[in-house]
């Protein structure tokens, strides 16, 4: 009882000395500039709720937390930009993004169409098969592999995203150069990864597989397939944000007049910064959208896999 | 050094597949250049001519390597038609970047790690933001700079400092993390500090973590500097170089640009896991 009395007392001094700290950011946040006090205001108090709901440490609270920190960023970002008439020019406030983008829907559709849906897709799919077939291709030669598998590290460490403009040249101003440059940009990584995963059968399981004298194709269909499956997810995932990062630059060497990276490129130019953030709150929307997806598929491949199981938060 | 072999046979297949590439790519447009000069070509003139274009649709690989040196040791270091000037550039530019941002990165994870109102507020927002093409927003932070007067280092800087920091950052939290509670019961029964919890236990035991993604923070940081070369105006750097070459259709050297950035890539991430093995080696964390 003793030893739980001293930990709450020790709780309340680490509480009192943050409260310290922020009553001293709030001090001089306040000496900089009057004008700040509402913001500051809305923190702190945004601040100390979000300290209050964190105690509970459950799967709601925790949510909670998040979503009002991220409101409470929003909400500061409009008061900084009133409070100190920032011109659009710089940074535009929340509202007129939201604004933008609710007046541009048509306009980001066609572009998330373009960009997403024909470039980044497609050379996704196209680069993550090819990555697969060459992964079960070289995996039955260990020399290859041997060469191959620090090559594809190597390369998937490089900035790939430079032959955009060799790509562009070749394939033209559409959606294809956009999606060979995909192609190229997530291929290696998936390659790792599944290599890794069709390596990653035990002797045990292997030698049931010859006990049932199971022919390579009943092998590979039954037992490493599957068992690749954790790896495989694992590459499609980090990929998906390579997909879209890399059909979004692409469109920085030369694009039709539609596109997410055309649109970002000459709304810029014009000064537009308003469609841009919607532009880029677009980007943001695909890629976690993507992302969720490509998780809830693995989901449901690899229910079986100990990291799906009972999971919390 | 057993894979040397089967490295070197890929590396050659490669080549090999380059070159034939290049002959297959590039020879309708010398077919084309000798049925309008109204002459028959040899295979062995086609296979010549095909790889000595001054504009080919794909160079072969001694015209890039040619391209290469010719930037790297044919200029001045001042020129501006040298890889290594423009090579610089853009490396100053990542550095900054990346010390900034993994600096950032760090700090903030050493408070995530103390404070769970931080923990629950940022991190799944850190997290998120993995899945967000970060990259999209480089054009517009050049720009708005260039606005205020600022040009040149400090906006790529932003940009590379930003896309290091969300890896550094998760990485960096996941290895604050990695102490389980019977080592964090010991530490507690030798009545220690929450200083010296952290100072001996948890950053120690957090550097393996901190390298991985400190490798994928400079890679990260590189490429966004080079995307932050690529808006108009800008001049000097690999990006600028990348883009003026496909302005002007001047094959080779986009090619050399493009390996001079995997080359700047590759240094980087070898220099860092050569000090990550000198520091796990002096910390007796051999692997």
């Amino acid at each position: 009882m003793k030893v739980l009395k001293l930990e709450r007392h020790a709780n309340m001094l680490i509480g009192l000395e943050a409260l310290a700290g922020w009553l001293a950011i709030l001090v001089t946040g306040l000496l900089i500039s009057p004008k700040l006090a509402p913001v500051l205001l809305v923190w702190l108090c945004a601040w100390i709720f979000n300290t209050w709901l964190a105690r509970f440490d459950t799967r709601l609270t925790r949510f909670l937390v998040a979503l009002i920190f991220g409101l409470t960023i929003i909400a500061l970002w409009e008061m900084i930009v009133r409070i100190y008439a920032i011109p659009p020019l710089i940074l535009p406030a929340p509202s007129r993004i939201a604004a933008s983008f609710v007046a541009n829907i048509p306009l980001l559709w066609g572009d998330f169409v373009q960009t997403i849906v024909k470039g980044a897709l497609t050379g996704w799919i196209l680069g993550g098969a090819a990555a697969v077939l060459t992964a079960i291709a070289i995996d039955r030669s260990p020399f290859l592999q041997r060469g191959l598998l620090p090559i594809g590290n190597f390369v998937a460490a490089l900035p790939i995203v430079g032959i955009a403009p060799i790509l562009v040249m070749w394939f033209g101003f559409d959606w294809q150069s956009k999606a060979a440059v995909v192609v190229v940009m997530v291929f290696f990584p998936i390659l790792v990864n599944m290599v890794a995963g069709l390596a990653a059968t035990d002797r045990m399981q292997r030698d049931q597989m010859a006990t049932w004298a199971a022919p390579y194709g009943q092998s590979l269909w039954k037992m490493r397939l599957p068992a690749a499956m954790p790896f495989l997810f694992n590459g499609l995932k980090i990929t998906t944000t390579l997909a879209l990062i890399g059909a979004i630059v692409a469109e920085f060497f030369g694009s039709p007049t539609t596109g997410m990276g055309f649109r970002i490129s000459t709304a810029v130019g014009r000064l537009d910064l308003p469609l841009v953030w919607a532009e880029i709150l677009v980007a943001a929307i695909a890629g976690s959208l993507f992302y969720g997806i490509v998780a809830l598929i693995e989901k449901k491949v690899t229910f079986w896999h100990p990291s799906q199981r009972n999971q919390r938060g | 050094m057993k894979n040397a072999i089967p490295i070197l046979t890929v590396l050659l297949a490669l080549v090999v597949i380059w070159y034939l590439a290049a002959i297959g790519m590039n020879s309708a447009w010398v077919r084309d250049q000798a049925a309008r000069a109204g002459t028959e070509l040899t295979t062995t003139e086609l296979v010549k001519q095909t790889l000595t274009l001054e504009r080919p649709v794909l160079p072969a690989p001694h015209q890039v390597a040619a391209g290469l040196w010719d930037g790297v040791a044919g200029q001045k270091i001042t020129s501006k038609r040298s890889l290594v000037w423009h090579g610089w550039v853009t490396l100053s530019a990542t550095l900054t970047g990346f010390a900034i941002g993994s600096l950032a990165g760090i700090l903030l994870a050493v408070g995530i790690v103390h404070s769970r109102t931080m923990d629950q507020s940022v991190m799944p927002w850190a997290v998120a933001s993995q899945t967000v093409p970060i990259l999209a927003i480089a054009p517009m932070v050049i720009v708005v700079f260039a606005s205020a007067g600022i040009t040149g280092l400090l906006p790529k800087a932003i940009i590379a400092a930003w896309l290091s920091f969300f890896p550094v950052l998760v990485g960096m939290v996941k290895g604050l993390r990695t102490p389980d509670a019977m080592q964090l019961d010991q530490m507690k029964s030798w009545s220690a500090s929450g200083g010296q919890v952290f100072w001996r236990l948890r950053l120690p035991s957090s550097m393996p973590y901190l390298f991985a993604s400190l490798k994928v923070g400079i890679a990260a940081a590189l490429v966004g500097t080079i995307v932050g070369e690529l808006p108009a105006g800008a001049s000097a750097g690999l990006g600028a170089r990348l883009l003026s070459g496909s302005y002007y259709g001047q094959t080779v050297q986009i090619w050399a640009a493009l390996f001079a950035a995997a080359a700047l890539a590759a240094i980087l991430v070898i220099a860092i896991g050569r000090i990550e093995g000198v520091t796990l080696r002096r910390m007796g964390l051999v692997r």
